[in-house]
């Protein structure tokens, strides 16, 4: 019989462990891209575009190919006959997009050649050496002016350089003829309206600027016909079977590695023609190829995130319910669609439902070709925009009616017994909570108190505003039918000898955590400790299956998989267990998981170690009668839905009348996600989160001049939010479970800069409210706030 | 990101600095801080053939008052600068100037020589050194010179510095009576607008100032206007009178995506009231 005293396992779920990644990370002891070094390594640079828009007359490769040390000198259109155009991942129609550019250029940084050299230095003094001359063609900037007859136009076939157009509204669209089943009824709710508020507003284009800019070595062994690609990404699952298609391999013949990847942002999503260029070169040149990104190329070449402008009016009565919303949305996407491009501005009109019951919806959306940099996901990856849109003008309405903001949004929120709950757009939010959630904000904040600050302050002369937001978003991406590379993911769970636990997940952490949250869960489940566990990611050579880590998704539908895969390895040493235990009659189902031992539950003297039972599981004398010896099990997770986490921001903010300059001084956000596996890491996700969405709203904007030129490439001009441009914020949440998967997780990585983003620029309104300002475009420029407080209007 | 080739050469001695930029030739530049020439360097915006470092010698070093004469080190670092008692008693404009610099870590290799010898047109020191009416050490083949601080900057990222010429160093009077205000770009924390005040008072009256903008033009340079509108003025009432004209005197001004041209003469306004409200409050 086992001895049961042992150490009492505390359970995990819900307590504040600290991250086990960062004392590597923060020590200089992690392994990046950039940290791989294969023998015989040649090195990667790009020649790219000075211009934005233009047809290449020729290209003089001979001097560079004359350095000594260069490999080789390759154009767009001789690589062009070993990679074709670049596959994207939506169902949009795309122009033709290659590596490198093959004939047109069409934005500044777009590669044209590349040269492969012994070392880095060489290797860019070569790129410098390449001459190209180039047809200027006129640049497209303005999304609006690119639509109208006479632009210049980017792709052939691509009228007006319009890339998608989409309408839905009314009650509905019919789907069989795509057209809207009854959008009279949109006039009608405004023609009846006591109020209506329309604003144009522009969400500004922004630069993700991940600390780790993107990388990748590939290394084609011609011997084994095997290709393995290191790239900083996001999903190794999704490049692995893009970069084998386009190499015309199998996925059996690629293995794809993301090692550390120092944050991503979304824009690590997208598979870019570095990535594939790579690879081909490296079959080509027959040596392993590196290229790491610098930070001006990251500014010019990875995909940007927002620049949507929005026409948006809202109706309302006179009490304050909202009776109708249209918004025609432009997104300037950029010179090309990359792997999500179209389909992110589509989740803003989706997600513009925002808490409320919206009778009528009309939704206009077209996105527009330019010549910049492609867009793709950011952060939050088109319900930023939706909610900002939304949320700035229930403020107006508010403003309109002298109501307090807080108390328009209460009046129109989808009440709690009216979930799941179906939206215009035809998502169906899994639950939610609101009212409560508002109260809890409203009190944290002192709301009343807040107030009374402001108009204090005011009195004084002082210009201070306060501000509210609330938004629902979407997480969990979140099933297949709408996710094209498949909505799943996958996770393996071996239980090794001597009772350590080694799981795989396909959710590719790149600052999330999950090898603190992930073992925190199958401690818990197993009830062995903390540090027998491991988790393993990022590599398809090791993770069977997946799909990656966005969308908010890895806790969600990643931590479901390892849940359920746990469950499954569970059984099987429940089964052993049992089997060991035969002389005392224990069958399987009476068994739990108790303190580092399998035991018949409330009887602990009835029991195994959990290390025993894995020693036996590998050297089964005699084996159980229909088991094959071993515990390591997997499992896929398709959630039926996604999940809609929601909550309530409040800020105040205080403007320098003589300069302009805009300080944060509260920002209190109450954020309901659903079950909360790691508090710490949950308010670590929305402090980050907090601080990008302040950025946009104060700081940050990618700017181009009127030849396309960027003006932001830097540190120096981009202004990124500083940790003293921060105040402490105020976290704290309430707890609506999901229904969709086991855990009641939501997922809250973007949650952070959703809600506050509006929230900010709401309070800096309320400020300036008393000159007579009804709209502030972000970024909050000093110069901008200070004509306002001059001049009234809108900026 | 990737600078082209060059070689590095640490120098012993100034005169060893001096011979190597004299083989050198135009080829030749010397390397403080390296924290406004490396990133030129990495963006191939300059590409020397040749960097003699100078940041650790010692003959540039040390921070002095002789007679209510105060000496710094051309290789003196912005955070030895901040954090200089010396200075914080007798000149505490220099040491808060430095201490608003860029970051820490810009502020730990970035120096005083460098950045008076770069001249950007939002550094912050040298519109502190003009109001101070300080003196700028050079050393060259023909011996020392010395240069004053409103004529050495001549124009963006141009002082009257020969290229075989070493800054070593500054010298000004000790004064208390001093203050730097700026408006900070946001991006990189340079100055958008600041202006230094260095007062002479009596009692609540101004009997004379330097005052001098950086940020708004081209260079550093005093706003002469506002100088004679403090003489006589009895401060601070009269700090907003006084500088009300200052920025629409400047003949050129920046303008750039953080600030038009209007704004910055408006701001160069603000701040002169601002710096010098603050240097009378010092009286
Ligand atoms: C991110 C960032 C933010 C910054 N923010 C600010 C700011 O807010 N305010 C501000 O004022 N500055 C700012 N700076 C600039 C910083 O102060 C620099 O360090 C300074 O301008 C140059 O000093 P250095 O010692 O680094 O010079 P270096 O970069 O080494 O040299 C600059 C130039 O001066 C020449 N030089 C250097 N020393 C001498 C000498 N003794 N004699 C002759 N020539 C010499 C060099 O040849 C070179 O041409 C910032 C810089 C960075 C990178």
């Amino acid at each position: 019989m086992t001895s049961v005293d042992g150490p009492v396992l505390p359970k995990l779920i819900g307590e504040r462990v600290k991250r086990r990644e960062d004392p590597r990370l923060i020590q200089g002891q992690a392994t990046y891209v950039d940290d791989i070094k294969l023998p015989g390594m040649l090195h990667l640079a790009f020649k790219r575009s000075d211009i934005a828009h233009g047809v290449i007359k020729s290209i003089d490769t001979s001097a560079a190919a004359a350095i000594e040390g260069v490999e080789l000198v390759i154009t767009g259109a001789e690589l062009a006959e070993h990679l074709g155009p670049m596959p994207i991942g939506t169902p949009f129609p795309a122009p033709d997009h290659f590596s490198v550019a093959t004939d047109k250029v069409r934005y500044v940084g777009e590669p044209v050649a590349v040269v492969v050299a012994e070392d880095r230095y060489i290797a860019r003094d070569a790129a410098d050496a390449i001459e190209v001359e180039y047809d200027e063609l006129p640049a497209v900037v303005d999304p609006e002016a690119a639509m109208e007859a006479g632009s210049a136009t980017l792709h052939e076939g691509f009228e007006r350089n319009i890339a998608v157009e989409s309408y839905w509204g009314g009650t509905g669209v019919n789907p069989e003829t795509a057209q809207p089943e009854d959008d009279s009824a949109v006039d009608a709710a405004f023609a009846e309206a006591d109020v209506v508020v329309s604003q144009r507003m522009m969400n500004q284009r922004l630069a993700p600027n991940a600390m780790e800019p993107r990388g990748v070595v590939a290394h084609y062994e011609p011997g084994r016909e095997y290709l393995t690609v290191w790239s900083a990404t996001q999903n190794p699952h999704i490049l692995r079977t893009l970069v084998a298609a386009m190499m015309g391999l199998g996925e059996h013949q690629v293995r794809a590695v993301a090692p550390e990847v120092g944050g991503g942002f979304g824009c690590k999503i997208n598979i870019y023609g570095e990535e594939y260029t790579a690879a081909a070169l490296s079959r080509l040149v027959k040596a392993p190829v590196k290229w790491i990104e610098d930070r001006t190329e990251a500014f010019l070449t990875t995909t940007h995130g927002r620049d949507l402008l929005g026409y948006i009016d809202l109706a309302a009565k006179s009490d304050g319910t909202i009776t109708g919303l249209k918004a025609r949305i432009i997104a300037d996407i950029g010179a090309y669609e990359v792997l999500l491009t179209a389909m992110i501005p589509t989740l803003t009109g989706l997600m513009m439902n925002g808490v409320y019951r919206l009778p009528v919806v009309r939704h206009e959306l077209t996105e527009v070709f330019t010549n910049k940099t492609p867009t793709d996901a950011y952060r939050g990856a088109g319900r930023p925009e939706g909610l900002y849109f939304l949320e700035r003008a229930v403020d107006m309405v508010a403003r309109e009616l002298d109501m307090d903001p807080a108390e328009v949004r209460r009046k129109n929120f989808v009440p709690a017994d009216e979930f799941p709950f179906a939206t215009q757009g035809g998502l169906v939010y899994d639950s939610g909570n609101y009212e409560p959630c508002l109260d809890k904000a409203l009190e944290v904040a002192d709301w009343q108190g807040m107030l009374a600050e402001r108009d204090a302050a005011r009195a004084e002369g002082r210009i201070v505003g306060v501000g509210l937001s609330f938004y629902v978003e979407v997480c969990g991406l979140g099933p297949s039918a709408v996710v094209p590379t498949g909505g799943w993911e996958h996770s393996g769970v071996t239980v090794e000898r001597g009772g350590k636990v080694t799981a795989t997940t396909g959710a590719s952490p790149h600052g999330q955590g999950n090898e603190t949250t992930f073992a925190q869960m199958l401690a818990d489940h197993f009830s062995i400790p903390f540090e027998d566990i491991t988790i393993l990611h990022g590599d398809t050579g090791v993770v069977k299956q997946g799909i990656g880590t966005f969308g908010s998704r890895s806790q969600a539908v990643g931590g479901a998989a390892l849940i359920s895969a746990a469950g499954k390895a569970g059984d099987k040493m429940k089964q052993f267990a049992a089997a060991m235990m035969t002389d005392q009659e224990v069958s399987p189902e009476d068994l739990v998981f108790e303190d580092g031992r399998i035991q018949v539950e409330g009887a602990p003297e009835v029991s195994k170690t959990f290390a025993e039972v894995a020693d036996f599981a590998y050297v089964p004398v005699p084996l159980p009668a229909g088991m094959e010896p071993g515990v390591s099990e997997e499992s896929f997770f398709e959630p039926e839905n996604n999940t809609y986490p929601f909550g309530c921001h409040i800020s105040m903010v205080e403007v320098d009348r003589e300069t302009g300059e805009t300080k944060l001084l509260k920002l209190i956000a109450v954020d309901d996600c659903g079950n909360v596996i790691n508090p710490l890491i949950v308010e670590g996700q929305v402090h980050g989160g907090l601080a990008q969405g302040i950025g946009q709203a104060m700081f940050e904007e990618v700017v181009y001049d009127e030849d396309g030129q960027p003006v932001t490439a830097s540190f120096m001009d981009y202004v990124m939010p500083r940790a003293a441009d921060l105040p402490v914020f105020e976290l704290d949440r309430t707890v609506t479970p999901t229904p969709i998967n086991p855990l009641g997780a939501k997922g809250v990585g973007e949650a952070g800069t959703i809600g506050s983003t509006p929230c900010v620029i709401n309070a800096a309104v309320d400020a300036l409210a008393p000159f007579g300002v009804t709209h502030i475009e972000m970024p909050l420029r000093p110069e901008r706030m200070w004509r306002l407080i001059n001049e009234g209007g809108q900026s | 990101m990737i600078p082209t080739a060059f070689e590095y050469r640490r120098a012993g001695s100034v005169a060893e600095a001096l011979s190597l930029l004299q083989e050198g030739g135009p080829e030749a530049k010397l390397l403080a801080g390296g924290h406004s020439l490396i990133p030129m360097m990495k963006q191939r915006l300059a590409e020397p053939g040749l960097l003699i470092d100078i940041g650790g010698l010692d003959e540039l070093r040390g921070i002095q008052e002789t007679d209510g004469e105060i000496a710094i080190g051309a290789a003196m670092t912005h955070a030895e600068i901040a954090a200089s008692d010396l200075l914080r008693e007798q000149a505490p404009i220099v040491a808060e100037t430095a201490a608003a610099i860029g970051d820490a870590q810009v502020r730990s290799r970035g120096t005083i020589g460098g950045s008076l010898a770069h001249a950007d047109p939002g550094a912050d020191l040298p519109a502190v050194m003009v109001a101070l009416d300080a003196t700028i050490a050079l050393l060259g083949p023909n011996g020392e010179r010395k240069v004053q601080a409103e004529d050495f900057f001549q124009d963006i990222l141009t002082v009257d510095l020969g290229e075989d010429e070493i800054v070593t160093g500054v010298c000004f009077q000790a004064c208390r009576s001093a203050a730097y205000a700026k408006l900070e770009q946001r991006a990189s924390k340079f100055a958008l607008v600041g202006v230094a005040a260095a007062l002479t008072l009596d009692g609540g009256t101004c009997s004379s100032a330097r005052v001098a903008v950086t940020g708004a033009s081209s260079h550093a340079q005093r706003l002469s206007g506002v100088e004679g509108a403090l003489a006589g003025a009895s401060l601070p009432d009269g700090a907003a009178s006084a500088s009300a004209g200052a920025g629409d005197a400047l003949d050129f001004v920046n303008e750039d995506l953080h600030g038009s041209e209007e704004y910055r003469r408006a701001m160069t306004a603000v701040f002169a009231r601002r710096a010098i409200e603050a240097a009378a409050g010092r009286g």
